[in-house]
């Protein structure tokens, strides 16, 4: 078994993919019957310093449907200097520059360790990156303060040559002109209309570009390559001239009266971002950044109205079809989002506020484009400041880790056919042979665009077997799988990152111990909860969970060893031993319970879990929990209540927020002030460790998580109380020991419960 | 005359849609070198030297100025002979004698050939008297010998009489007539034989043999006639007379008569239904309980006691309201009654404001309104006991009780939302297309406006002005900026949705000047460069105005948009407009299409402005067309002033237009006002002409008002007036002032009332009835054809002076038109309103002048209508030969007849202004004047007076300032040389004399309106 979790360890690392199944059921039969779909996990742009590209381009099959890539997995001809393609077995000649190749002299993309490979293509035009700022002025003062501070920092960390633009926003929007030299200037929209692009460009005078001017003098007609100059203009040019106007911004002057939230155009505003980029620079990388710090109250896409004794929907008020504006607005950002991913742009929500701001309506144009979904209390916050920062971090190039306007292609093998992806992205509508008809996420295209997309970014991506039962593949026969990654790099060079893998195909009836030993259920967990989650945004909770429960049934019924009607006698094999828990947390989750959280975080949440990377998933549904105390070193126990112990410290990572708990007597001990006297210096270094260790998450991670320091019996400790096993609550409390931590207050059952049932079920033949 | 009046054909009309009549000819018109000729020059030739018809009792018609029979004919196939004519015999042969041009040698232009050729010789059936008409009916007919009725000084009668200029004294009350003893305007040497009433008798020699035949006839109708000239020549033609024009009513006599009578004195208004002195004369009013003449004029001081004299006299009802006209310095302004928070006392029923028509009772307990009767309780904090006389004790303390103007502070209940008003703002807006640009306009404005600002109106002498203000740029957007106190820089904010407008900014945009003005300088200085490259060529219009309206109403506040627009405004946008000049609409039934908006855009966006106090100031620079019908809709409807510089050149116009701005600025004006006229029971107002909008049949409103507009209200009997009680009208008007604060100003006026026609007529005032004909016209001119709008007026003034005749003058001979003694002029002034260009299409006056003219009449006053239609032509030779410390010297008559080659004239009517040069003027006065050596070197291009230290110079300096100073609109200064340029401009100024195109003299008008008399009293 070692060896499939190295094996699994090894591609991760290598080629950024991780299956549910590592050996494949070789009929469409068989693979049904396992329940969990195969599928995988591919982070497109794993941050590969081993890995140079390229400088030259790939080698596609000359077949017209195909069009695969020449990996190391093709058969070559080196003396008739002929390949044959994995996926087609069309045989292709090499390209002139190959007369060289021989089996000493192999071009890179067809050794067995660059199964993952990534060229660079030289052609084309570099368009250079464009950040647009798309800005709330509805904020209290000393919020549009720290946002103007972020800002301004945000110029200096820009690639000199990226483009910026400014758009403000309150009650009208406001898209500023940059490059005017003295008077400042600004077009201005009414924030209640909603306008075409066409309008809005025309709005803008883009539409007419400067041509008699240009005409006027042929000598420069390059000149002004783009006629957006007025309103994007290179970062070194303007860097201070844009200092300045973000430093004179003001908040919105129009008054807002008692009992009134500020109206605040958000829809409108967002429209105009989208609808400039459109018309000035369509298909290049381009970021709309929009800071908000409350819900759009005008205008399309409005999320509630202006009255303050209105409150802003809750799940209360969806569930009964009481949020007026909800679906409207979700209309409106919608037909946005996919504007924007048909221009090729992203659109990043920093939401900051302590009520709701209507992410719930603008989740789709982050999640459809890839953007970035920052939620925070206010923009004066470490939690804003540094997340945002972060964003224009650098790799270990000197890169920012951020690319644009990908494409991912995916090739398979005769027998696979793609059945759908589920992340930050939209659909190309590209049918082909390998497309296949049931659709699982956004499915029915061969090509997904993932209009923005760093290092972590991580789609699931899901695939039906197709092979007949009758038509048995041949002992040793694999499928391949080519995922083929056109992104624009953050230097602006195209680029084209090639992953081509293949999984031994094996009869489930007589390699069932194969197939069972090469199930990663880490990945399976994942991919299950990203399907759950993908179903969770169009239909209601219990039919998610009792779909997620009769799968997690299923496959117990399929995996588990057992005598009939013998829950006792139930047995996982250990491929599968952690599944069953996994699939207990995601159920208590946030992505899959509104209990307790807006609509708006939910939203947030289930935005992070589509994108993020296994590791980073599998903390979301089943936080990690350290334990410090003076009996020894940290150590990761159970989620569990049994782990809340008096004389421990933990610290727990749900991904989101970093969880510091004092246990009752380490608290006393705290207040009594032990950790300032020389003498208990152990003390102090005890309640030091895993504020350290915290430290080091919160450099990593991305968004920044919400830091809580707490204690026994304080208010944030039920961060922690929401995730632990119930293992004891005030119904079974007394039937445990003394020693054994604290309960909580739930009528939630324990996995204890859970598992019990569910052993019970999976033996019982009714079902 | 209501708008119905032009619907609905008035019984009494006798079709004469085509009356064209043939003028005599008159040999002698217009000479100027005849101007002293001996009185036998001047004889005009009678027919009616066989004309005992001219005084024959009844029997026969007038001999037929076969003219109107023809035209008659023409029409409607009336035999030209309706009214049989004396002996014609005699006449026929001459009268068809070929005109022989030979004897009009002397004069010295062919124009006034043309106009003598076309004059009427059917004067030859024609007396025209005036006098009072107290003349008993019945009295001896003043041919038969008998002394002349003392109350009907006929002045001219046909053929050898041409009777003495009128009296001095108005209108001859009761007075016999005098002899001539009074010098006659200028043709002063004519002394005609002082025997009224002998006209009879042989002496009419006939004359026809020299002036020969007569010419197609003149179409008083204008283009609109009817094509048949030669159809004249079918009847036997009428003998050839000659009609003296010094004969004719002089309306410079009139007014100097008046001026010479009443000028400089003090008129106090304590009188019900006195007649005061006319607009053009000086005097100190006096207000002792009636509102002083400068408010309000009437069109008769005495109003008929019931509907059927109404109906029958044909006068029209009318108050012309000048709310906020100026007062000079020498009068007291109004006083301001507070009562505090219990607000006017106000009559319960009919919620007329307290005034001198209350009648209090019971010890002071109690009041009875004048207008309604309604028998009201004062209230406690009013009550005041009264004296033996029935007055309170208070009355002369109370403006409210001895006054006939004065002002309330308004309480909150008067406001809008019943919140104190904010003070107003004004908002410039500047069109920044390219022509305004390149034309220099921009900077212009921009340099002018600094300084402009430091004069904005003030209620407080000392304290800065409490207006604020804004700036907007435009050309196909619109760019508002933020000039708040505290930036640096102004900030531009474009707008570009002009197909719904907004305001982007509230705080920053609407400042006061005087915390702002270093950002508000900063952004003049600039904006004249940040449009320097732009080459935007298409505007918007409305989108700007709806802009200012937001900005002001999202503001709370009232206020003046001064727009300066270069453009036809084609941009994508409401409102947007495209060239419609078509001039061959004129003449046709479609004519009216060219006055009208061309999208009702304007007309709700007027409404809208109103609605929140917005007055629109236009200053338009058209090079072409821009449909100023369209455009000039809002700040007409908006209480606002149309300004207009056709081909705006910088060096030659940048004067008339920086005083039109400075003054526009300047001007007292009251904000969103609503105005109520109410009167005393038996009769209401009924119709209102002006720069406002009504929303229902009883408030005015409008979005400001200032000293230069007037209200035009007509009045209808809805019962019996009692002479007793007479006829009373309050005026009260609340508004906004500058300095924001709510008032109310009240002008209250009592007529009297007779069932005498006579009184009526004794009472009337032409220049409020031109007043109110021209606004009532000019009205209908959207509405109705161009030539049923000239027929009515011509009808209604005939029908005034036909039922004159009829029930108040004296019998006298058919062939004598007889004018009452208060519209003795209106004839001249009646015939300039049908040659108005806007009644009077020509091919070649520009739609836009029309229209702009249209606009422009609606919102007048009595003063600036009379000049209007009168212009004033001044000799400025003789002005200036007399004295060094310049008096406007006497005007002369508007033809050109009174134009002397050696002098240099002044024409002005209130918009124009021609320094007309004659060929010989001598070069002493033309140094003096011009600082060159002879005419020749007078530029044509002249618009500015060199600073001469001559006193021609002088005196010619004083005499256009003291012109201007009370125009409303800046004049521009236009050199003509005599015979050098066209000038056609300055003929059509010469109201007397026969238009361009064939509309009639003033004389010829006389002869038409004689026809239609006497066929209405047929």
């Amino acid at each position: 078994m070692a060896t499939y979790l190295e094996f699994i360890q090894q591609n991760e690392e290598r080629d950024g993919v991780r299956f549910s199944w590592n050996v494949w059921p070789s009929s469409r039969l068989e693979a049904t019957r396992m329940v969990v779909p195969l599928a995988c996990l591919l982070t497109p742009l794993k941050e590969r310093p081993d890995l140079p590209p390229v400088q030259y381009e790939p080698v596609l099959c000359s077949r017209p449907t195909c069009k695969a890539i020449l990996n190391p997995l093709c058969q070559v001809d080196y003396r008739a200097k002929l390949w044959a393609c994995n996926f087609c077995f069309q045989r292709n000649q090499f390209p002139p520059a190959y007369t060289g190749i021989s089996e000493v002299n192999q071009p890179a993309e067809l050794m067995p360790q660059f199964s993952t490979i990534e060229y660079m293509i030289q052609r084309g035009p570099q368009s250079p990156l464009v950040f647009l700022y798309v800005i709330d002025t509805c904020l209290e003062e000393e919020d549009l303060q720290a946002l103007k501070e972020s800002l301004q920092m945000s110029l200096s960390l820009l690639p000199p040559d990226a483009l910026v633009g400014l758009i403000t926003f309150g009650r009208m929007v406001q898209v500023h002109e940059l490059s005017c030299e003295g008077i400042s200037k600004s077009y201005v929209f009414r924030g209640t209309k909603d306008l075409t692009a066409k309008q809005i460009q025309d709005m803008l005078g883009l539409t007419k570009p400067a041509m008699p001017m240009q005409q006027a003098r042929p000598a420069q007609p390059q000149e002004h390559p783009f006629v957006s100059s007025r309103f994007l203009q290179p970062v070194h040019k303007i860097d201070m001239n844009l200092t300045d106007l973000l430093g004179e911004l003001q908040r919105d002057p129009w008054p807002v009266n008692q009992g009134k939230r500020p109206l605040r155009s958000t829809g409108v505003a967002l429209s105009i971002a989208v609808g400039l980029l459109e018309g000035t620079f369509p298909n290049t990388g381009a970021r709309i950044m929009l800071f908000t710090g409350g819900p759009p109250t005008q205008g399309p896409g409005m999320v509630v109205g202006d009255e303050l004794k209105v409150p802003i929907r809750s799940w209360h008020d969806i569930e009964k079809d009481n949020a007026r504006f909800m679906k409207k607005a979700t209309k409106h950002y919608e037909m946005l989002a996919n504007r924007t991913a048909t221009n090729g742009h992203c659109i990043d929500i920093y939401a900051c506020a302590l009520d709701q701001t209507g992410l719930l309506e603008m989740k789709c144009c982050a999640n459809l484009t890839g953007g970035y979904m920052v939620m925070g209390d206010s923009f004066n916050t470490s939690l804003f400041k540094q997340t945002f920062q972060r964003i224009f971090s650098k790799d270990f190039n000197g890169d920012f880790r951020m690319a644009f306007g990908a494409t991912l292609e995916v090739k398979t093998s005769r027998e696979l056919k793609i059945a759908g992806a589920i992340g930050p992205c939209v659909s190309l509508n590209v049918k082909g042979p390998c497309v296949s008809e049931n659709e699982l996420g956004v499915g029915g295209t061969s090509q997904w665009k993932i209009c923005a997309l760093d290092a972590t970014s991580t789609l699931g991506i899901y695939f039906e077997v197709v092979n007949q039962h009758n038509a048995p593949i041949p002992q040793g026969g694999r499928g391949a799988i080519q995922f083929v990654t056109q992104y624009q790099h953050s230097s602006t060079q195209r680029r084209i990152r090639v992953t081509t893998i293949a999984r031994n195909w094996a009869d489930a009836q007589s390699q069932f111990k194969h197939i069972e030993a090469a199930f990663d259920q880490e990945a399976a967990a994942v991919l299950m909860a990203r399907l759950g989650v993908f179903r969770a945004e169009s239909e209601e909770g219990p039919d998610i969970l009792r779909w997620l429960d009769r799968q997690l049934i299923r496959l117990c019924q399929k995996f588990g060893q057992y005598n009939k009607e013998d829950p006792t006698s139930f047995r996982l094999s250990d491929s599968f031993s952690l599944y069953p828990q996994f699939m207990f947390h995601l159920r208590r989750s946030p992505f899959l319970q509104v209990f307790n959280n807006s609509p708006d975080e939910s939203s947030y949440y289930r935005h992070h879990f589509a994108r993020q990377d296994l590791t980073q998933s599998l903390i979301m549904i089943q936080p990690i929990l350290y334990s410090y105390s003076f009996h020894g070193p940290p150590e990761p126990v159970l989620l569990d209540s049994s782990s809340i112990l008096a004389d421990r410290i933990l610290l727990m990572d749900t991904f989101f927020q970093i969880v510091i708990y004092l246990g009752e007597t380490i608290a006393q001990w705290r207040k009594a002030g032990y950790q300032d006297m020389p003498e208990y210096e152990n003390f102090k270094h005890l309640l030091q460790a895993p504020v350290d260790d915290a430290q080091e998450i919160l450099q990593a991670r991305f968004p920044m998580p919400r830091y809580i320091n707490t204690e026994h019996g304080g208010s944030q400790a039920r961060f922690l109380l929401s995730k632990v096993n119930p293992s004891q609550t005030h119904n079974n409390l007394y039937a445990w020991g003394q020693e054994t931590g604290a309960p909580i207050l739930t009528d939630d059952v324990s996995l204890q419960v859970f598992m019990d049932h569910l052993k019970k079920l999976a033996v019982s033949s009714a079902s | 005359m209501s708008q119905q009046g032009y619907v609905a054909t008035p019984p009494y009309s006798q079709s004469q849609s085509a009356m064209g009549l043939s003028p005599p000819l008159y040999g002698h018109y217009g000479d100027p070198s005849h101007a002293g000729a001996p009185p036998g020059v001047m004889k005009p030739a009678g027919p009616m030297g066989a004309a005992p018809g001219g005084v024959l009792p009844p029997g026969p018609p007038p001999p037929g100025p076969h003219q109107f029979g023809q035209n008659g004919a023409h029409a409607q196939g009336r035999p030209p002979q309706r009214f049989p004519g004396p002996p014609p015999a005699n006449n026929a042969a001459s009268s068809y004698a070929p005109y022989p041009p030979a004897t009009q040698s002397s004069y010295p232009s062919a124009m006034p050939t043309a106009s003598v050729s076309q004059l009427g010789s059917q004067l030859d059936t024609m007396h025209i008297s005036y006098g009072s008409g107290t003349a008993p009916p019945g009295q001896a007919p003043s041919g038969q010998g008998a002394p002349p009725p003392p109350l009907q000084p006929s002045i001219l009668q046909p053929g050898s009489q041409v009777l003495p200029p009128p009296p001095t004294t108005l209108n001859g009350l009761g007075a016999p007539p005098m002899p001539p003893s009074c010098p006659a305007p200028p043709s002063a040497q004519l002394q005609p034989p002082p025997l009224p009433g002998q006209t009879l008798g042989s002496g009419y020699p006939p004359q026809q043999g020299i002036y020969g035949a007569q010419m197609p006839g003149a179409q008083l109708a204008g283009p609109g006639g009817f094509p048949g000239g030669p159809a004249q020549m079918a009847g036997p033609a009428p003998p050839q007379r000659k009609l003296d024009p010094d004969a004719v009513p002089s309306p410079i006599q009139v007014i100097e008569n008046d001026r010479a009578a009443r000028g400089g004195q003090v008129y106090v208004t304590s009188t019900r239904g006195q007649v005061p002195p006319l607009v053009t004369t000086d005097c100190v009013v006096q207000d002792q309980g009636n509102a002083s003449p400068r408010y309000i004029r009437c069109t008769t001081y005495c109003f008929p006691c019931t509907a059927d004299m109404a109906k029958q006299a044909q006068i029209p009802l009318a108050a012309v309201i000048t709310p906020f006209a100026t007062v000079p310095a020498n009068e007291t302004p109004l006083y301001l009654v507070d009562h505090g928070e219990a607000g006017p006392v106000r009559c319960n029923r009919c919620k007329a404001y307290m005034c001198p028509f209350m009648q209090f009772t019971e010890g002071g307990r109690r009041f009875q309104c004048g207008f309604c009767s309604c028998v009201n309780e004062v209230p406690p904090s009013y009550f005041q006991h009264l004296d033996h006389m029935g007055r309170r004790l208070d009355h002369s303390e109370r403006p409210e009780l001895s006054l006939g103007s004065y002002e309330y502070v308004a309480t909150l209940d008067y406001c809008r939302k019943n919140k104190p008003p904010s003070p107003p703002a004004f908002i410039f807006m500047i069109d920044v297309s390219y022509s305004n640009i390149r034309s220099g306009l921009v900077r212009l404005i921009c340099e002018e406006l600094k300084a402009v600002l430091e004069r904005l109106p003030r209620e407080e002498p000392e304290a800065p002005s409490a207006i604020r203000v804004g700036f907007v740029t435009y050309n196909k957007v619109l760019h508002f900026f933020n000039v708040k106190s505290n930036l640096a820089q102004p900030q531009m904010m474009v707008v570009t949705d002009v197909a719904e407008v907004f305001v982007p900014l509230l705080d920053g945009f609407l400042v006061s000047y005087h915390e702002s003005q270093a950002v508000i300088h900063n952004l003049l200085d600039q904006i004249p460069d940040m449009f320097a490259d732009s080459t935007e060529n298409e505007t918007v219009f409305a989108p700007v105005i709806q802009a200012g309206m937001e900005a002001l109403k999202a503001a709370e506040c009232p206020g003046k948009l001064l727009i300066f627009h270069a453009s036809l405004p084609t941009a994508e946008a409401p409102g947007k407009l495209r060239n419609r000049d078509d001039r061959k609409l004129i003449n046709t039934d479609k004519e009216k299409v060219l006055f009208q908006p061309q999208s009702g855009v304007y007309d709700a966006l007027a409404r809208d402005c109103v609605a929140h106090g917005c007055c629109v100031t236009l200053f338009l620079f058209p090079s072409q067309y821009v449909d100023v019908a369209s455009l000039g809709l809002v700040p007409q409807l908006t209480g606002g002033t149309l300004y207009k510089y056709n081909n705006f050149q910088l060096h030659a116009d940048s004067q008339q237009f920086l005083t039109d701005l400075r003054n526009d600025v300047e001007k007292k004006v009251g904000f969103d006002a609503i105005m109520r006229v109410r009167t005393s029971t038996g009769f209401r107002a009924t119709d209102f002409f002006g720069g406002i909008v009504m929303n229902n049949t009883t408030d005015v409103e409008m979005a400001a008002i200032d000293c230069d507009k007037a209200v035009t209200v007509e009045f209808k009997h809805d019962d019996k007036l009692g002479e007793d009680s007479g006829a009373l009208i309050q005026c009260a008007v609340l508004y906004t002032t500058i300095g924001g604060q709510r008032r109310l100003r009240i002008h209250n006026l009592a007529l009297s009332c007779s069932a005498q026609l006579a009184d009526v007529y004794k009472s009337c005032e032409t220049d409020a009835l031109v007043n109110f004909f021209a606004k009532s016209a000019f009205k209908a001119v959207l509405h109705q054809p161009l030539k049923l709008i000239r027929e009515i007026l011509v009808n209604q003034t005939s029908h005034m002076l036909a039922c004159y005749r009829k029930h108040c003058a004296s019998p006298s001979a058919a062939s004598q038109l007889i004018l009452p003694d208060s519209m003795k002029v209106l004839p001249v002034y009646v015939n300039s309103l049908l040659k108005s260009c806007v009644l009077l299409g020509r091919p070649d006056t520009p739609t836009d002048e029309r229209a702009f003219q249209r606009q422009l009449v609606m919102t007048m006053g009595v003063a600036d209508s009379q000049l209007f239609f009168y212009p004033q032509l001044l000799p400025i030779h003789t002005a200036a030969a007399q004295s060094p410390s310049p008096a406007v010297p006497a005007a002369v008559r508007c033809s050109e007849a009174r134009l002397s080659e050696e002098g240099v004239f002044l024409l002005a009517d209130g918009l124009r202004l021609f320094l007309w040069l004659g060929a010989s003027c001598p070069p002493e006065l033309i140094q003096g004047l011009f600082n060159v050596p002879s005419l020749a070197h007078v530029s044509a291009d002249l618009t500015v007076l060199p600073e001469v230290g001559s006193p021609h110079s002088q005196a010619l300096r004083a005499i256009v300032g003291a012109l201007q100073r009370k125009r409303p609109h800046s004049m521009k200064l236009v050199v003509v040389k005599q015979r050098e340029q066209p000038a056609v401009a300055f003929r059509q100024l010469l109201v007397e004399d026969k238009g361009l195109d064939g509309a009639p003299s003033y004389v010829d008008f006389l002869c038409c309106l004689h026809k239609a008399v006497c066929q209405l009293l047929n």
